[in-house]
């Protein structure tokens, strides 16, 4: 085992971890944050996504000690400590963004990946950037709305085929 | 995956010493490999990170060229920071998905040589030069068949060395699923010649083809090629497409990437 320290939603965190600890396992069972899902376990997905060092990584597919000493940001540092939704988070609700939920952490992450590179992406930039997040009950309309809506941009035009 | 040792280096050397214990694997951003050892298809001793190690991070630019790429540069990286040669930052945002791209690196996707991978087709169709800690390779001398490539046991990328051709393009129908290349074709126009490099088709993995870049030395349009053909007999062959249909796709994905070059 070694040591594996990194920072997690602004906090400290470490834990004993074995070579072959994936990040996610070290999130959820270390740690104890299982607001990151493992969904495919094959980097198809994206329900695992959280960034490292602000960027969007699919957790399942990155050893925690590849994580020694970086930034890592998950579901739960997304809303307010007093659990006032962020941006994002409140637009998945208001359009329906969700189903089962079970994707839902991965596609937040993604969409807060995208917004702070692209803040204001069209529609069809947002379908291409979801390439690599997978939800099996939206059919992404409202997904893809609620991006939009949380981007601050009309999305009457967003029609749900 | 099976137990491993994991270490992770700060230098090309350490990274070198750490690659001659037996059985120990080299790691780049682990897209294909971590994957690979999930499924226990693999079962290294010691897997040695490359991500630490500074001197194969960063994209620079030597004069008109080459555009040298450290062999830890991510997909992401090269997408966005390789703007002296514009094929091949829109080949890398091509890759996979964004989380994929924020991890897979250069070097391992050559490494790795994987038949679908596009990678392998911008180096060969760039006429790349691989650096590597003990010598430099060019890519005709690189690639040598399926998941094979010249690199001895424990040898390592340690950058990329792209010359920038006068015009060039990749077009890559796009297997929807994995978002590997069904088939990828990259085109690039020098001085001295036109160089056409094909991933995904062939059972030997990505190649020149030569009669290809005879007729568009000639003629750099579409229509030179229009009447050429590979043989289907090699192409790969499987659930996604037949040897036929592949070996057609090579033809029409050249003059797609011709068109949008010249």
């Amino acid at each position: 085992m070694t040591k594996v320290t990194m920072t997690v939603n602004g906090k400290p965190a470490s834990g004993d971890v074995e070579g072959r600890t994936l990040l996610v396992s070290f999130l959820r069972e270390t740690l104890g944050m299982t607001g990151t899902h493992v969904g495919c376990d094959t980097s198809q997905c994206g329900a695992c996504v959280v960034h490292v060092d602000g960027k969007a990584v699919k957790s399942c597919t990155m050893l925690a000690l590849e994580a020694e000493g970086a930034e890592v940001a998950t579901i739960e540092g997304q809303a307010a400590a007093d659990g006032t939704l962020n941006t994002i988070q409140a637009a998945f609700q208001e359009h329906h963004g969700l189903q089962c939920g079970f994707c839902t952490p991965g596609m937040v992450m993604s969409a807060a990946a995208l917004l702070k590179d692209n803040p204001k992406p069209s529609e069809a930039e947002i379908r291409h950037y979801l390439e690599g997040n997978l939800c099996r009950c939206t059919g992404y309309h409202n997904i893809v709305k609620a991006i939009m809506a949380a981007s601050g941009q009309d999305v009457s035009a967003i029609a749900a085929e | 995956m099976y137990e491993f040792e994991f270490t992770r280096p700060a230098s090309v050397a350490e990274a070198v010493a750490a690659l001659s214990t037996e059985d120990a694997q080299a790691l780049g951003g682990g897209q294909t490999l971590i994957p690979t050892l999930k499924q226990r298809l693999a079962m290294p001793t010691t897997l040695v990170s490359l991500s630490g190690v500074a001197e194969m991070q960063g994209i620079r630019l030597e004069g008109d060229g080459p555009l040298v790429i450290g062999g830890a540069v991510t997909h992401a990286q090269v997408a966005s920071g390789a703007g002296a040669y514009p094929a091949l930052a829109a080949l890398a945002g091509q890759i996979g998905d964004p989380a994929v791209r924020n991890r897979g690196t250069i070097g391992g996707s050559l490494a790795n040589n994987d038949p679908a991978a596009c990678y392998p087709a911008a180096a060969l169709g760039s006429g790349a030069t691989i650096v590597t800690n003990i010598r430099e390779l060019a890519a005709d001398d690189y690639f040598q068949g399926m998941f094979t490539t010249a690199l001895e046991e424990g040898e390592i990328v340690v950058a990329v060395k792209f010359p920038i051709p006068d015009a060039a393009n990749y077009q890559k129908f796009v297997q929807p699923a994995s978002r590997f290349a069904m088939v990828g074709v990259f085109v690039a126009r020098f001085a001295d010649g036109v160089r056409v490099a094909v991933t995904g088709a062939s059972e030997e993995g990505v190649f020149r083809w030569a009669e290809a870049e005879a007729a568009l030395t000639a003629n750099f349009t579409p229509d030179a090629i229009s009447t050429l053909t590979v043989d289907a007999d090699g192409m790969i062959g499987d659930i996604h497409g037949t040897k036929a249909y592949r070996a057609h796709l090579v033809n029409v994905m050249t003059r797609r990437a011709v068109s949008a070059s010249a």
